[in-house]
């Protein structure tokens, strides 16, 4: 009998360590890999739910959100790819063209 | 709507397209007319005028099915102020659709007449651009003049009435940079502004007058006034004599009656068709529209009657002496039109407001016919002028150019035989002789014309006029007298004007080569010429006792609205003193002028025999003068008093420039600029725009573009966040 | 101290470390290895939670279509490692510390709220078999087609996208 409390603190754990990946990580690939670290950890907590609740609801909704993870990665990676054709590098410190 | 269900209940939806139409023309040539060629043009307005004609056909039919019954149409909310409730609401009657159809239908065909003449217009006047802009103006006009007629208020008719004076004013400035030979000069800007201004003393006694029946009557619209109207004659019979007195002055202005008379003469500087148009047909009878539309107001005071017929009366024949002695060929019809709007007014005046109708549709054919066919000869000489200057070979490149700066005399047009060969005058009879023969459509036209203003039977001028002369028998000797001496007079100068025009030899090469006006000009004259004969058939009079089925139309039908049902009757008497009057003054014209045809740079025949009175009628009885003596120049000095003296001298050097702007100059100086202004104000203004810079040069490192440290900015919120709400 | 707390035990920690692998470690090829462990062992967990189906999407579209894409592309570009020095220097502790914040904030918040003691036990056979499956596709079918069908025009969208993003250099040089 696990407590559907470990469940969400691991979920939550996972998330954190996604979100300093984020953070903290300047190759854009592994940032976009903390990323869905990040998604997965929220669809564990979904399916957790979904089993405390006995509906498949959650089950549901993990299941688009790895849909949309799929089209993300794809566009993601495709831009990428854009952007290390023209700036022949993705080191994300090389890019603050935002700056005020 | 379906058609059949329009038929039964009346086509007064349409009402507020007799404004609309114009309009819709208007833009049309606003926005395209640049663009596009002078026929594509005239036709766009002339179709816009004729929708406005047809949309008036079709009320008037509904209103007879309606067995003249009164419908107004609402169109919009307009002023809604305490008491003071005003809609756009169109009124249906038989006097204002009779109104529509002369306004509407007379408008059609100048248009398409102007489509000619401006034409030629510009070309001798060299300025291609402005056919447009003419078009515009009289599209203007007709959605103006609409207004006026369909009005169910009186300010919905003082809008109108404003309205026709502004297009009057442009209409006559339409050549605002010369005078009326095309020389470089004020004179027919002047001609406008005279016309607007003097329009202006008028309209102010239509406000006052306005004014009174809002205060009295308790409201502008027209029922509500009447209806509330006996009352107050009843208890303050000084407030309707007031109204109608003021209205009279209104009316003195638009329909150019004593004293206000003096601008329409002048307005003769617009071109032709405006002339007819505005300052003959329509526009200048807005004031006996005005009167018979007002006729419950001026039943119930006669004494206001007697003055308004006097004023009529007295006017007729005071502009018919005048135009005896004019040479100008549309002076002469411009005090004509002065006469005949005198006739006019003393019918009203009289209370015979059908005479008075009658004769304002009678004359809008003949009188629109005569101005339009003395365009076409005016044009015709034009032409010969440039054949002639082409045959001799004289160089004459811009007549403009060569023409020695106008002496400007407020608007006057400076005649006299020292023009000759240096500034050729189309419009001057003396010029001209013999015209019967190069230009005969004209000459046919002009004669039909002439012999329905000189009331000849069986003209359309013979019934309307005989039919006022009936009235004014029967009320008032002293009008009855004036208006027959003027009836002679008209005949005499319309006599003098066709001998002087198109008979006897041509007195200037011009008249010589003079050519015949196109299709487009001439057919619209055909069809003016074709009413201004049958035109009398819409009202004949029981003759010697028998009464012809259709006899009496007008009286009939305009008496659903004035509720005037007894028919005239022809009175020998009266018919034959002014047939024959008239068939005398004919005969002494030619006597005159048809037997020895005056030389060129002859003295006008009658001048040796009437001497000063001649003198007098030539130089208009010196009216204009004694205007200017009187009243304009003691006006001048006056404001150059006040403007000079008074406000410049005194207000703005002394009182605003020594006493206020010293005062606050010192008190400035001393109190406030060196102490509080600069030490204060301004140092607390400047630390804080030093501050507000600092900050922000501060503040702007934080937009370092790294999208990974605003990530983190993020994270930072929302851990801040959910802290909060843990530690809440 | 049941069997399945103990496996819940073992494969968190074994998810938290490759999850931390992940994040630190230099190479990104060893990054994405890591990062396919952790989703195997989140797979496992939702086998263990009674949802198969998931379970099985999580393997062959997480772990196997997307992590290939990540390495393929990780290769195609050769940008494996990072060695300039970075430009924000405070960047790494800060989000250490943040994110220490937020997983502590988690939990706490978890336990704070701990009135439910609601637990998950291990999923009978029944559920773990096709009527797990049926229940979910009858949900799926009936109460969500709209999304379902909106989703697949997504994933068209994004493959177009991808498809017109990479070329784009080349309709440019036309």
């Amino acid at each position: 009998m696990v407590p559907v409390d470990y469940y969400v603190i691991l979920s939550a754990v996972l998330f954190a360590i996604g979100a300093m990946g984020v953070l903290s990580r300047r190759n854009p690939l592994i940032i976009f890999m903390s990323i869905e670290l990040m998604l997965n950890a929220g669809n564990l907590a979904f399916v957790a739910f979904s089993n405390m609740y006995k509906t498949f609801n959650g089950q549901i909704f993990v299941f688009f959100v790895i849909a949309v993870a799929a089209a993300e990665v794809a566009v993601g990676l495709a831009l990428i790819v854009e952007i290390f054709k023209t700036k022949k590098s993705i080191n994300i410190d090389e890019m603050n063209s935002l700056k005020g | 709507m379906h058609l059949s269900e329009a038929v039964n209940s009346g086509f007064f939806f349409l009402a507020p397209w007799l404004v609309f139409a114009p309009l819709a023309g208007l833009l049309i040539n606003l926005i395209f007319g640049r663009r596009w060629s002078e026929r594509t043009v005239g036709t766009v307005a002339s179709l816009a005028s004729g929708a406005a004609f047809v949309v008036s056909v079709l009320l008037a039919y509904s209103v007879s099915a309606n067995h003249g019954e009164v419908m107004r149409w609402r169109l919009a909310e307009w002023i809604h102020i305490g008491t003071l409730n005003l809609d756009w609401t169109f009124r249906m009657d038989s006097l204002s659709t009779t109104m529509m159809l002369v306004v509407s239908g007379v408008g059609t065909l100048i248009h398409i007449y102007a489509i000619g003449y401006m034409h030629e217009d510009v070309r001798f006047k060299k300025q291609e651009g402005r056919f447009n802009r003419f078009f515009i103006f009289l599209n203007l006009f007709i959605a103006a003049m609409m207004i006026l007629v369909s009005g169910d208020s009186y300010m919905m008719l003082f809008v109108g009435w404003e309205g026709v004076g502004l297009c009057s004013f442009l209409l006559i400035g339409f050549w605002y940079e010369m005078d009326t030979l095309g020389r470089p000069s004020w004179a027919n800007s002047n001609a406008a502004k005279k016309a607007f201004i003097t329009n202006r003393v008028g309209d102010f006694g239509f406000l006052i007058a306005g004014f009174l029946m809002f205060w009295h009557l308790g409201s502008f619209q027209f029922d509500a006034a009447f209806k509330a109207a006996p009352a107050i004659a009843a208890s303050e019979p000084w407030v309707i004599t007031a109204i109608t007195l003021f209205m009279l002055i209104g009316v003195a202005g638009k329909s150019a009656q004593i004293p206000l008379y003096i601008w329409l003469p002048d307005a003769m500087a617009g071109p032709t068709p405006v002339s007819a148009l505005i300052h003959a047909a329509t526009m200048v009878t807005a004031g006996v529209y005005l009167v018979t539309r007002s006729a419950p107001l001026y039943t119930l005071v006669p004494d206001a009657q007697y003055i308004v017929a006097m004023t009529g009366a007295v006017t007729a024949f005071f502009a018919a002496t005048i135009a005896v002695g004019q040479y100008d060929i549309k002076k002469v019809l411009a005090y004509s039109t002065i006469s005949q709007l005198g006739f006019m007014v003393a019918a009203v005046g009289m209370g015979a407001y059908v005479a008075g109708m009658f004769h304002l549709i009678t004359h809008a054919f003949f009188k629109a016919l005569l101005f339009l066919s003395a365009g076409s000869v005016i044009l015709g000489m034009e032409r010969g002028h440039h054949h002639a200057e082409h045959a001799h070979h004289d160089v004459k490149p811009v007549k403009a150019k060569k023409a020695k700066p106008a002496s400007d005399k407020s608007g006057h047009e400076t005649h006299g035989h020292e023009d000759h060969g240096e500034v050729f005058d189309p419009g001057d009879m003396r010029n001209m002789g013999g015209l019967r023969k190069t230009m005969p459509v004209t000459f046919w036209l002009y004669m039909i014309g002439t012999l329905a203003l000189a009331g000849i039977f069986p003209f359309a001028g013979f019934w309307s006029k005989d039919e006022i002369l009936l009235d004014a028998s029967l009320h008032y000797r002293a009008v009855y007298w004036l208006l027959t001496f003027a009836a002679f007079l008209t005949a005499f100068y319309m006599g003098r004007q066709v001998w002087m025009v198109f008979f006897g030899p041509a007195r200037h090469a011009a008249a010589a080569h003079a050519e015949e006006s196109p299709k487009v000009m001439t057919v619209p004259l055909m069809v003016l010429a074709g009413l201004s004969v049958l035109g009398g058939a819409l009202n004949l009079p029981t003759m010697l006792g028998v009464t012809l089925p259709g006899s009496h139309a007008l009286t009939e039908w305009l008496g659903h609205t004035l509720g005037e049902v007894e028919g005239g009757e022809l009175n020998l008497t009266v018919a034959g003193i002014s047939t024959g009057l008239a068939l005398l003054a004919i005969l002494i014209s030619w006597l005159i002028y048809g037997r020895n045809p005056i030389k060129a740079g002859q003295a006008d025949p009658l001048k040796k025999p009437l001497g000063p009175v001649f003198i007098g009628m030539e130089s208009k009885w010196m009216i204009d003068e004694i205007y200017q003596a009187v009243i304009i120049n003691p006006f001048r000095k006056a404001s150059e008093f006040l403007a000079d003296v008074i406000d410049w001298r005194f207000w703005h050097d002394f009182v605003h420039d020594t006493v206020i702007l010293g005062t606050y100059n010192w008190v400035s100086e001393i109190a406030l600029n060196k102490y509080s202004d600069q030490k204060g104000i301004d140092a607390f203004a400047n630390w804080l725009g030093d501050a507000t810079q600092s900050a922000s040069a501060t503040l702007r490192k934080v937009q370092n573009g790294f999208v990974r440290s605003y990530a983190l900015s993020v994270m930072l919120g929302v851990v801040a966040i959910l802290g909060y709400l843990l530690l809440k | 101290m049941n069997s399945d707390l103990i496996v819940f035990l073992v494969l968190s920690l074994v998810s938290v470390s490759s999850a931390l692998g992940m994040v630190f470690s230099r190479n990104a090829v060893y990054s994405a290895l890591f990062l396919v462990l952790n989703f195997v062992t989140v797979a496992v967990f939702y086998l263990l939670l009674g949802a198969p189906f998931i379970a099985m999407s999580q393997i062959t579209v997480y772990a196997g279509a997307i992590m290939v894409l990540f390495l393929f592309v990780i290769m195609l570009l050769g940008t494996e490692t990072i060695s300039s020095p970075t430009a924000l220097p405070w960047q790494r502790p800060l989000a250490v510390l943040l994110a220490v914040v937020l997983a502590v904030e988690s939990v706490y918040l978890v336990f704070a709220r701990a009135g439910s003691n609601a637990s998950i036990s291990a999923p009978d056979a029944s559920l773990n078999s096709m009527e797990s499956l049926r229940g979910m596709a009858m949900s799926l079918f009936n109460n969500f087609l709209l999304p379902f069908e909106i989703t697949s025009i997504l994933l068209l969208v994004a493959m177009v996208g991808a498809i017109v993003i990479a070329k784009q250099e080349k309709v440019g040089q036309k």
